[in-house]
């Protein structure tokens, strides 16, 4: 028999990440901690350093030509960028777990360890090529999230949240999973190049492709898939809500990328409307429920269902769109985390564990600390999709596609959309910077620096994406082009 | 086309009629003459002294987790085995890996104490 | 060859970024030497610059280097590009070149706190990373070379302005005048635009860019047509300019910002920031000499704004808003001279007031701090003993700028006053009478300040600064010397007007200058001598030997004095006329939100989505089974899709 071709270099950054894994497993062991901050130092310290190799090694890699490991896997240009993507979301969430894990639970080595899995789980995801491959690194990102969303045991919406969100998971596995037998009954294939080749659809594949978007636009929060995204984004410690909201979404809209553009014989009209659908309702869904929360964190959820809807709008324009969604995906990696963790600051700690920040939370805080306000601000603007921010530009370049592969309407339903988001990001910024400050006001009196770093770094990423936005548009372009 | 599936469908209504049939017989023909003791829960002839409906200790769940882990973990084993052979050294160094990866996690819950029943 | 101009931006970028990440552990000396020598490097790049394009023939001295494609749709684009023409250069010099004497200062001025306490080293390194930004923004603003990058500029150095005035943020005054220096401005800024917004309607297409070259080329090419959009679009842009440089209307936010440390007085409300409007309007006139109802309402606006603010100078007492109301005074020169479509003078008085003013505002600082913090020229006196250094310095400056003859004052103003007269004697008359004005309240202060007895405590105990503040301020006393030499007029010859000569390439498309008589400008040259002499000798008699006339000239003008001393109540009329009706009308709205009316109309849309998102969300309601619920249904209608496109 001929071994397969395993040629590991390529895979350097899931290596490293997973091998960081389960080195702190080992170090748990073998260390003995003074207390859990000293415990979660370390482990965060470790995990970034890990990150920022496994990042380093990716964009070492870039323009370096396609590698396909064993057939299943394809390491090209579009995956390494979703590498930095999803490393991006990872660092920052890690700098911002670096206080905050320690504050409930004395299992860093088991946080982090799960978080370097998860990361790799995307990162694999993006480059799978093979639909058993895919369907493993899914569940490896996905297990792993279900229990980082319960990991503060202490809080029963943590419990809530992850239970619900394991419970759907798996009810949405077995579709996605049922979507791939459809797919190799059809076509006697599991790989995506073999299944391209086909010439003609045929009823399985259609219906199996319908289970696997059903699949994916469960990990999108795509309405009407969305419901557990809410109580999962809200229960999760924060870092988590973060690292998920952004990372799982790019993951999955690579995947899906590849899996619609194998798809032989399925015009675009008919898987495009069904995402056209998805999107509106996604959107709008997300924006009209964000209206009414009072707590941050929730109307981030929320926001983050939204989101997803308007990067489904440029899904529609198919691989012409794949920039402007790569493009989407890091600007959401810097404006989301970065709302997150200014969110986290406002959380009024408890014995068991920080509570909830309402937005009442942040009356009066351009007043205490002003250069927490102004990041939040730029966040919340930059969300909004108000120039010369990075929002803007990611809206605009998303939009763009959808118009100029003939979606107008669709566009056009989006920046309706935009509007509305504007009056729950907008109210934000006028608590913190008109509203007086009173007993409901809360901001942690000492930022971590952990915390600190993630956010400044997050507001540089925001305004210096927005001022060299085309020079970045053209490189993504550059790295999808082969896919064209 | 369809036509073809047309037997199969027939199996299935006729299959659903005659198991529901059956069931029906057995409740009008059958005598029904209830007492006590009958409508105990059977506890291997044993007289239950405590409600059935109690709750197991959350380790049940985790040594049942364990076994099913390391249980799988034995499934590939026996493929590998066999075709030993031909995977030659290849196949050593990753079944070396798969293992080292298990045995870290079996240490780290071992260590973390999910095998302690108290 | 100018490719390297980027790194102009590059230094002050850096500046503030060393001292942001690593102030905390570096000590306050060094916090200042990164920020100060990240400017003079700037300084040194500029000139650079100047060097490069003096090497170039006259008619190629304009060249653009892209930095990047920033904006890119279709066939519009906007770059990030610097513009290095003389123009760009003279502005980029002085704000390096005044910005790096400022840092300098600053570097001892700011070891102490408004209260003469020692000032901690986070809000030293705060102060010196804001003034950084500040020069990023305003190099940012100078080079651009199109409307986009301008405005963000322009932006810019309204944060860092508004950054700096609050910079006591403790005091309630401070934080006022913070915001009242952003409100203000934002009124102008919304002029700019919706100026951008039309020249991008009007032109875009044509353009294809915003940059100025396209721009003005499609402005020529469209002529007469586009003549009354011409009008509104450079009425709004003079909207912004007398924002951002404090004149008529919006000149209220000056005095105020007087709250800030005063080397931001100095560098920000004196030399640079509050001349950018200025700058605008010179960089833009091939559109506003295509709109020739602007051009006039630029020049009246500046004639009224210098003569308003002059008048209401000569009767403050306190020493920095005599100033801030002389710069405004002064903006309304440099608005004058542009108005008149002298671009040249304007900008050289913009250049030599930046050296003057920037000495007097840094030596009222040196007087401040020995008088500990007051201000008021009525409790000075005799300080002429006290500090020999700073009463010359301050008396330079005070020359310089009451117009003394042969000092840098006097050419700038004079060429404006020569060039205000060819195109219409009345605005000569206002600004020479404004020109007496300047000199009498000049040299006011320097005699309450500094001659006389000492009259309070503080002024008997004031001792000079030490040279860390002085030493930097020589700089300064040597332009106000000596400016005024780069812009001789033509009556000394034909090419003495370097200045002129440098500047004639970007404004070389201007229609051939009505030249006057060199007899006429020989005796318009000896009226402005006579009268800021005559000023000064004013001032002198009323305040040294306190002569009879001289009083009773005062008391002629004492019914005067309150309407004056109230600054003419233009914050009470914006108070009673705008502001408070404004609150009313939002009181009633508020009041009426409550009937239907404009629930209905106005709030409808708002409140009718507002109360869908509460439906939506209560959809949300936590039972798993409902999620699973839709979920399904969601996977039915997905199949059901898909199957009714099995053929």
């Amino acid at each position: 028999m001929t071994l397969p071709n395993l040629d590991l270099p390529p895979l350097l950054p899931e290596i490293i990440l997973i091998g960081m894994a389960l080195l702190l497993l080992v170090v748990d062991m073998a260390a003995r901690f003074r207390d859990a901050r000293a415990e979660g130092s370390l482990m965060a310290g470790l995990t970034f350093a890990s990150v920022l190799i496994a990042a380093g090694a990716t964009a070492a890699g870039i323009g370096g030509g396609d590698a396909s490991v064993a057939g299943v896997v394809l390491v090209d240009d579009l995956s390494r960028y979703l590498n930095l993507v999803v490393l991006l979301a990872a660092g920052l969430s890690v700098l911002l777990a670096w206080a905050y894990v320690p504050q409930f639970s004395r299992e860093s080595s088991s946080f982090y360890a799960l978080v370097l899995l998860a990361t790799a789980g995307m990162m694999f995801m993006g480059k799978s090529v093979e639909l058993i491959t895919l369907f493993v690194s899914l569940e490896i990102l996905s297990v792993s999230l279900y229990i980082l969303t319960g990991f503060n045991r202490h809080q029963l919406a943590s419990a809530e949240g992850a239970l619900k969100y394991f419970l759907l998971g798996a009810f949405s596995s077995g579709f996605f999973l049922y979507g791939l037998a459809l797919f190799y009954v059809q076509t006697g294939s599991t790989q995506l190049a073999e299944i391209a080749a086909q010439d003609s659809g045929g009823v399985l594949l259609l219906i199996g492709l319908g289970l696997l978007l059903v699949g994916f636009f469960f990990k999108l929060a795509g309405v009407p898939f969305h419901m557990w995204a809410p109580d999962a984004y809200q229960g999760a410690p924060t870092p988590v809500t973060g690292f998920m909201s952004v990372a799982t979404k790019a993951a999955a809209f690579i995947a899906l990328f590849r899996v619609l553009a194998a798809v032989p014989g399925v015009p675009v009209e008919v898987w495009g409307w069904a995402v056209a659908i998805v999107a509106v309702l996604t959107m709008t869904w997300g924006n009209f429920a964000a209206l009414r929360q009072k707590s941050l964190k929730r109307m981030l959820a929320y926001s983050s269902i939204a989101h997803a809807g308007y990067m489904m709008t440029g899904l529609v324009a198919g691989t012409d769109a794949l920039n402007a969604i790569l493009y989407y995906l890091f600007a959401y990696a810097f404006m989301n985390i970065g709302a997150f963790a200014v969110a986290a600051m406002l959380e009024r700690p408890t014995p068991n564990a920080p509570q909830d920040a309402t937005i009442d939370a942040a009356r009066g805080l351009f007043d205490r600390r002003p250069a927490l306000a102004t990041a939040m601000a730029i966040f919340m603007l930059s969300l909004t999709g108000i120039p010369p921010l990075v929002g803007f530009f990611g809206k605009l370049y998303v939009f763009g596609a959808a118009v100029s592969a003939g979606w107008a309407w669709l566009a056009v339903v989006g920046m309706l959309n935009s509007v509305v988001s504007a009056y729950y990001y907008l109210r934000v910024v006028v608590v913190m910077f008109m509203a007086p400050e009173d007993e409901t006001s809360y901001v942690r009196s000492r930022i971590p620096a952990g915390a600190g770093t993630a956010i400044a770094v997050a507001v540089t990423g925001v305004l210096l994406m927005g001022l060299l936005a085309t020079p970045v548009f053209v490189e993504l372009g550059r790295a999808v082009i082969a896919l064209r | 086309m369809a036509i073809d599936y047309l037997p199969i469908l027939i199996l299935i209504i006729v299959a659903f009629l005659f198991a529901a049939f059956i069931l029906g017989l057995t409740w009008v023909l059958g005598p029904k003459r209830p007492n006590k003791a009958k409508d105990e829960p059977i506890e291997s002839g044993m007289i239950p002294f405590t409600s059935p409906r109690q709750r197991f200790s959350v380790q049940y769940y985790m040594v049942a987790m364990m076994f099913i882990l390391f249980d799988v973990e034995v499934i590939f084993l026996y493929p590998w085995a066999v075709k030993m052979g031909q995977l030659k050294w290849f196949g050593i160094a990753e079944m070396a890996v798969f293992l080292l990866i298990l045995v870290i996690g079996f240490f780290f819950v071992w260590k973390k104490g999910a095998f302690e029943w108290d | 060859m100018l490719s390297f101009a980027w790194i102009i931006l590059v230094f002050p970028a850096l500046g503030l970024l060393i001292n942001w990440i690593f102030g905390k552990r570096m000590g306050k000396s060094y916090i200042a030497l990164v920020a100060s020598a990240a400017v003079f490097a700037s300084f040194l790049t500029a000139v650079g610059l100047a060097a490069g394009l003096a090497a170039l023939p006259a008619d190629a001295r304009a060249v653009t280097v892209p930095l990047w494609s920033w904006i890119h749709i279709g066939d519009f684009q906007v770059d990030f590009a610097l513009l290095i023409d003389p123009l760009s250069v003279v502005m980029a010099l002085v704000v390096t070149g005044v910005g790096f004497i400022i840092h300098w200062y600053a570097a001892t001025y700011m070891l102490v706190d408004d209260h003469h306490r020692e000032l901690s080293l986070r809000m030293y390194g705060r102060f010196f990373i804001y003034l950084n930004f500040f020069i990023l923004m305003m190099l940012t603003l100078v080079l651009a070379n199109n409307y986009l990058q301008l405005y963000v500029g322009w932006e810019g150095v309204g944060v860092a302005s508004y950054l700096l005035i609050s910079f006591w943020f403790y005091k309630p005054s401070a934080a006022d005048a913070g915001k009242k220096a952003f409100i203000v401005n934002r009124v102008g800024d919304f002029g700019m635009a919706l100026a951008i917004m039309w020249l991008f309607f009007l032109f875009g297409k044509e353009a294809g860019s915003l940059a100025f070259a396209d721009i003005f080329h499609a402005a020529e090419g469209a002529g007469a047509a586009a003549a009354g959009a011409m009008t509104g679009i450079t009425l709004l842009l003079l909207l912004a300019a007398t924002g951002k440089s404090a004149q008529i209307p919006l000149f209220v936010w000056l005095p105020d910002a007087m709250e800030g440390p005063t080397p931001v007085s100095a560098l920000i409300h004196a030399a640079t920031m509050v001349t950018a409007g200025v700058y605008m309007i010179a960089r833009s006139h091939p559109l506003f000499e295509m709109a020739p109802t602007t051009m006039a309402v630029v020049a009246w606006i500046g004639a009224l704004t210098a003569l308003m603010a002059a008048s209401i100078a000569i009767v403050q007492t306190d020493l920095k808003r005599i100033l801030a109301y002389s710069t405004i005074s002064q903006l309304g020169y440099m608005f004058l001279g542009v108005g008149v479509g002298a671009f040249t003078a304007g900008i050289f008085h913009l250049m030599t007031h930046a050296f003057f003013k920037a000495l007097l505002f840094l030596t009222a600082g040196s007087v401040m701090h020995a008088m500990h913090g007051e201000l008021n020229i009525d409790l000075m006196g005799g300080l002429k003993q006290k500090m020999p250094k700073t009463y010359w310095q301050f008396l330079i400056g005070a020359a310089a700028l009451a117009g003394f003859p042969l000092l840098a004052g006097f050419w700038s103003k004079d060429a404006i006053l020569y060039e205000a007269f060819l195109k219409s004697p009345l605005l000569w008359g206002v600004g020479i009478f404004t020109a007496l004005l300047t000199a009498f309240y000049s040299f006011r202060a320097v005699f309450r300040a500094f001659h006389g007895d000492p009259r309070s405590e503080h002024a008997e105990h004031a001792h000079e600064q030490s040279p860390g503040m002085t030493f930097p301020l020589w700089f300064l006393v040597i332009g106000s010397l000596f400016a005024g030499l780069l812009g001789l007029p033509a009556l000394f010859g034909e090419h003495v007007n370097v200045l002129g000569n440098w500047l004639a390439p970007v404004f070389a498309d201007l229609e051939g200058e009505v030249h006057g008589s060199e007899g006429l400008e020989l005796t318009l040259f000896l009226v402005s001598s006579g009268v800021a002499l005559l000023g000064i000798f004013i001032a002198y008699a009323r305040y040294i030997p306190e002569w009879g006339w001289a009083k009773a000239l005062q008391r002629l003008f004492s019914r005067l004095q309150p309407v004056l001393e109230n600054k003419y109540c233009v914050d009470e009329i914006y108070m009673a006329a705008i502001v408070n009706p404004l609150r009313r009308l939002a009181e009633g709205f508020y009041q009426l939100g409550d009937g239907c009316i404009i629930e209905g109309i106005v709030n409808g849309v708002g409140a009718v989505t507002v109360r869908a998102g509460g439906y939506v969300a209560r959809m949300q309601t936590g039972v798993l089974g409902m999620y699973a619920l839709s979920f399904f249904v969601g996977v039915v209608l997905v199949l059901l899709w898909f199957l009714l496109f099995v053929t």
